[in-house]
């Protein structure tokens, strides 16, 4: 998959339609695969057959976060699959073999109970949970959002404040911010610190993994990384109000020096300066904003929403009637 | 004079709302008249509305349930024509009416279509399979129906009259707090949630009573049937749970109106806090909705396998399990919320044993058929039906329960798939099963066959189409709750979707067929026996429909399933009839306390939306002079003579003999 930076998508239609039938078809093939008892192996190629190769999604990660969710998402699949289809087989066997018609099943009309299979009832979801739990708790402490990536590079520091309905992204080192536009160098481990500037949000790069809320006078950290370049969508994965569905940004992974170029491009040329002034008129709700960028007057911004020395957003303006809109 | 309230309330510029209320204002108008016209006032007057009959009510229950599923389902279809039209357009739902929508949706589905239908189908049912006269509290009961149905008002009165929450079905804070929406929307919410969920305490109180202290002799707790423990715990959920609710809404309530700071970004307030308290009580209350429909299935499958469950000790321990567990899980819902590893890991963990016991139930209706001899009727479908669809839900929601798997699904449509997949592949399938099931019972005829089945067919092949695509959805990474999008790989799905709902939408048209087809050929589908399915339980034991007084004697029980050990002769009480000497029974007295608390109940949550204070005083004292009227009762039961039972129960009887008479001659 080539990786482009310049925002063009670069999928053509054939492709598309390749991965919409393959997605069709991973259900499927996962289940062939487990009656066959081969389902991990099987599946996990169906899996990456199918839903990979479309350029969109969590299937199809490309960041070490999202790669290691992705294969524990497949991993505890197959395990419940293993029980959950002999389930759905058995239900319909049974139903169907002991049918009131059927004169060669035998009929036990007191046959109530057993020790050995109540025993097997039981065993057999606690086996399966012991396991998915030793998947959830190793998983849930190696894939802990706040724990810095394993990585030789040195982290870059990304504050993210999630207003209405925009994302405003400062980069305190380079003293420059940008509004609906995420630029990071590829291979580079990320680390967010995010803030709402006033309700909840949550912050989503579903091709990087892991998402996080936003809350405002809280800080979350996030880790994240992205393998290679490209461009990823991203967007609030939490619902916070009327212009929800536009608060979408791109996040472009580009190389270090075109990273270093568009850092250069921000803080030089006409760029507005983003301070305790110009935030607040950012912080009105505006609805489906287009990507702009800035130079870094205050680098204490973050700090000062994050304390709420700057007052929460405002919400909407105030109306007589007693319906928005109305 | 009248606060907030003015002529801007009235959505004129908006047509869709404007039409539907205007619609259902027309019919709810044409349906008075009718009534009145035909003089039918009276008598529903006498009969239903205040009556405390524990059955007239569960069939209270069940109709608005029904009622409101149109409802939040008219709400659904648009949501799904809104997605599968909106891919790179405004589709025909701007977002301050789409979000409405949505959060209809969910606040009707949960609190006015499950709650109402679980809670129907336990009034109805319970006293009967305990094999007892009436609940513990029968004017209670109907006041509990009543505040609910006010609630389901409220919710409807929004359409028309201003507007509804903006917010999701789930008031987060601090979208829902006074700065960011300054509408009457979260208001309508608050009350009418507020409201009904008092009425649903009261029914908590009045079940748990029940099951717990009026029970037939011989009934010992390890003798009710299945529908009774799970009813049980459902209640004692709901007797737990529900005061969590109303504390967290009245702390909302109060930021809104005083300008408290429990939940605002000002002054110390913490949204955290809210997502807590909301969650402690949401999570209980999907048990809440899910225990009973376990219990319908256990019923329905031994009935029509010809089986007692098996493992019924195993079935009451696993329910008791997940009524403990149910309430050591609320933070799975938000494992994004930056917890840490341990907590997160914990909670995720916690989360999957309760999957334990669920999958205990799934082996025990599974070898509860094996060995049957299984008819299929459309009760046992939605059952089967069940435990396929059920064990696909439960095993998505597990996946959701590892941590690192939801920070990639959570808020998706994945999630809202899982949600969906259990409760209606659990709740409203066994819901319906209980519906079919018991229909018979409560009105003396049973429901078409043949439509049935249509309807099942539809339901489940249309939830399959309108579901699973929001799966897939989920895993290319779209979110809940979009107004609209730009993302093509989401398009396809979105319109298959909408499809299914398509699908969904012949099932419920086939429904409603059903029941005036069955209406209208009643003759045919007559049931004398009281019988119909050859039951296990007590309520099967009395007519259908059952007298006022359910039982001319009080079974006396030695076992489960003690009516099917009744008829295969094992406990003696088939006396002929000349032994029997009746008794006058007394029964509690009808009471409009209910119907006219709730009247007041309405208006004063009314007025505390609009802001009309005096109005507020003026309902208050109405609704506590109707419960001192009410405590000052003289009189509050009347007496049934035994010439009365004694008519009533040997037509019964009677009817019931020459039945099974005429059926051991054609067998």
């Amino acid at each position: 998959m080539q990786a482009v930076a310049n925002g063009l998508k670069p999928e053509g239609v054939t492709h598309v339609q390749l991965c919409r039938v393959a997605g069709l078809c991973m259900p499927v093939l996962s289940w062939a695969g487990n009656w066959l008892k081969t389902s991990r192996v099987i599946m996990v190629t169906a899996g990456s057959l199918g839903l990979s190769a479309c350029d969109t999604g969590i299937l199809a990660p490309s960041g070490p976060v999202g790669s290691a969710e992705k294969q524990i998402l497949i991993d505890s699949l197959g395990i419940m699959l293993s029980i959950v289809v002999p389930v759905i087989i058995a239900t319909i066997a049974f139903a169907w073999w002991y049918r009131a018609s059927n004169k060669r099943a035998h009929y036990l009309p007191d046959w109530e109970y057993s020790g050995r299979i109540e025993m097997v009832v039981w065993g057999i979801p606690l086996l399966v949970i012991m396991l998915l739990g030793g998947v959830a708790w190793i998983g849930s402490h190696d894939l802990d959002p706040a724990k810095p990536l394993a990585s030789k590079q040195k982290p870059l520091d990304i504050q993210v404040v999630s207003l209405d309905w925009k994302w405003l992204f400062i980069y305190p080192d380079q003293k420059i911010a940008s509004v609906n536009l995420l630029t990071v160098p590829a291979g580079v481990p990320i680390h967010l610190s995010l803030t709402s500037a006033s309700v909840m949000s949550a912050f989503f790069i579903p091709r990087l993994g892991s998402m996080i809320y936003t809350m405002n006078g809280m800080t979350t950290q996030l880790n994240l990384e992205a393998d290679q370049t490209g461009v990823f969508h991203g967007l609030s994965s939490h619902y916070n109000g009327d212009g929800f569905a536009d608060m979408n940004f791109e996040a472009h992974a580009v190389s270090r020096e075109d990273f270093n170029g568009w850092v250069q491009t921000a803080a030089s040329g006409e760029n507005t300066d983003l301070d305790a002034q110009s935030y607040r008129e950012l912080a009105k709700q505006t609805i489906h904003v287009a990507p702009a960028m800035f130079k870094l007057r205050d680098t204490s911004l973050f700090q000062s929403i994050v304390m709420q020395k700057l007052p929460p957003g405002p919400g909407p303006a105030p109306s007589v009637s007693p319906r928005i809109g109305g | 004079m009248f606060g907030k309230l003015s002529w801007a309330a009235i959505p004129f510029d908006q047509p869709i709302p404007m039409i539907t209320s205007a619609t259902v204002a027309f019919a709810i108008i044409g349906i008075l008249a009718w009534i009145t016209f035909k003089g039918y006032l009276p008598y529903l007057w006498r009969e239903w509305i205040t009556s405390v009959d524990h059955k007239r009510i569960g069939v209270m229950y069940t109709i608005l349930a029904m009622v409101m599923l149109l409802r939040g389902f008219t709400d659904a279809i648009m949501m799904r024509t809104q997605q599968a039209l909106a891919f790179n357009a405004p589709g025909f739902l701007p977002p301050e009416h789409y979000d409405q929508v949505f959060s209809a949706h969910g606040t009707i589905m949960i609190f006015f279509v499950a709650m109402p239908f679980v809670i129907g189908l336990m009034n109805f049912v319970v006293p009967l399979q305990l094999g007892v006269r009436d609940v513990a509290f029968p004017t209670l009961n109907s006041v509990g129906f009543w505040l609910t149905a006010t609630g389901a008002l409220l919710v409807n009165i929004s359409l028309g009259i201003g507007e509804f929450a903006r917010t999701g079905w789930l008031p987060y804070p601090p979208l829902s707090e006074l700065t960011y929406s300054p509408g009457v929307g979260v208001d309508y919410y608050l009350w009418s949630i507020q409201i009904s969920g008092i009425g649903t305490l009261m029914t908590g109180i009045n079940l748990v009573t029940t099951i717990l202290k009026v029970r037939a002799p011989g009934m010992t707790y390890l003798r009710m049937p299945m529908f009774c423990w799970t009813a049980l715990a459902s209640n004692l959920l709901i007797v737990a749970a529900f005061p969590i609710l109303t504390a967290t809404l009245a702390m909302l309530t109060l930021d809104r109106y005083l300008g408290f700071h429990f939940f605002t970004n000002e002054a110390g307030g913490n949204v955290m806090m809210f997502m807590n308290l909301i969650w402690a009580w949401g999570h209980p209350e999907v048990y809440i909705l899910i225990l009973p429909a376990f219990g319908i299935f256990s019923e329905v499958i031994s009935t029509f396998s010809g089986k007692p469950l098996f493992g019924y000790r195993s079935m009451v321990a696993a329910t008791m399990v997940i009524c403990l567990l149910s309430f050591t899980v609320w933070l799975h819902h938000f494992f994004t919320m930056g917890a840490g590893a341990d907590v997160n890991a914990i909670f995720g963990i916690a989360s999957m044993i309760i999957a334990v016991p669920t999958g205990v139930k799934v082996f025990n209706w599974l070898f509860t058929m094996y060995g049957g001899r299984i008819r299929f009727t459309t009760p046992i479908l939605w059952s089967i039906g069940f435990m396929i669809t059920f064990v696909i839900g439960g095993m998505t929601g597990v996946l959701l329960a590892v941590p690192p798997a939801d920070f990639l699904l959570h808020n998706s449509l994945f999630l809202v798939a899982h949600f969906h997949n259990v409760i209606i592949g659990g709740v409203l399938f066994g819901a319906f099963a209980g519906y079919t099931y018991w229909f018979p019972k409560a009105f003396g005829f049973k429901l078409d066959e043949r439509l049935g089945k249509v309807a099942f067919w539809c339901w489940i092949i249309g939830f399959y189409i309108a579901f699973m695509p929001l799966y897939v959805l989920g895993f290319l990474g779209m979110t809940r709750r979009m107004q609209h999008y730009d993302v093509p790989e989401w398009h396809p799905w979105t319109i298959v979707a909408a499809g299914g709902a398509a699908l969904i939408l012949c099932g419920i048209i086939f429904q409603i067929a059903q029941l005036v087809y069955s209406i209208k050929h009643r003759e045919e589908l007559r049931d004398v026996t009281g019988d119909p399915w050859d039951g296990r339980s007590l309520e099967w034991a009395t007519a259908s429909p059952p007298p006022v007084f359910n039982f001319a004697f009080l079974p006396r029980v030695t076992d489960t399933d003690p009516y099917w050990r009744m008829k295969h002769g094992s406990s003696g009480q088939n006396q002929p009839d000349e032994e029997l000497s009746y008794e006058a029974i007394e029964m509690p007295r009808n009471s409009p306390t209910g119907f006219i608390c709730a009247f007041f109940a309405t208006i004063m949550g009314f007025s505390l939306i609009w802001h009309i204070w005096w109005l507020v005083i003026v309902s208050a004292v109405g609704a506590y002079a109707t419960f001192v009227v009410f405590a000052w009762r003289d009189r509050d039961e009347d007496l049934i003579p035994a010439e009365t039972v004694a008519k009533m129960d040997r037509a019964n009887r009677d009817a019931r003999g020459a039945s099974l008479h005429e059926l051991s001659l054609t067998s």
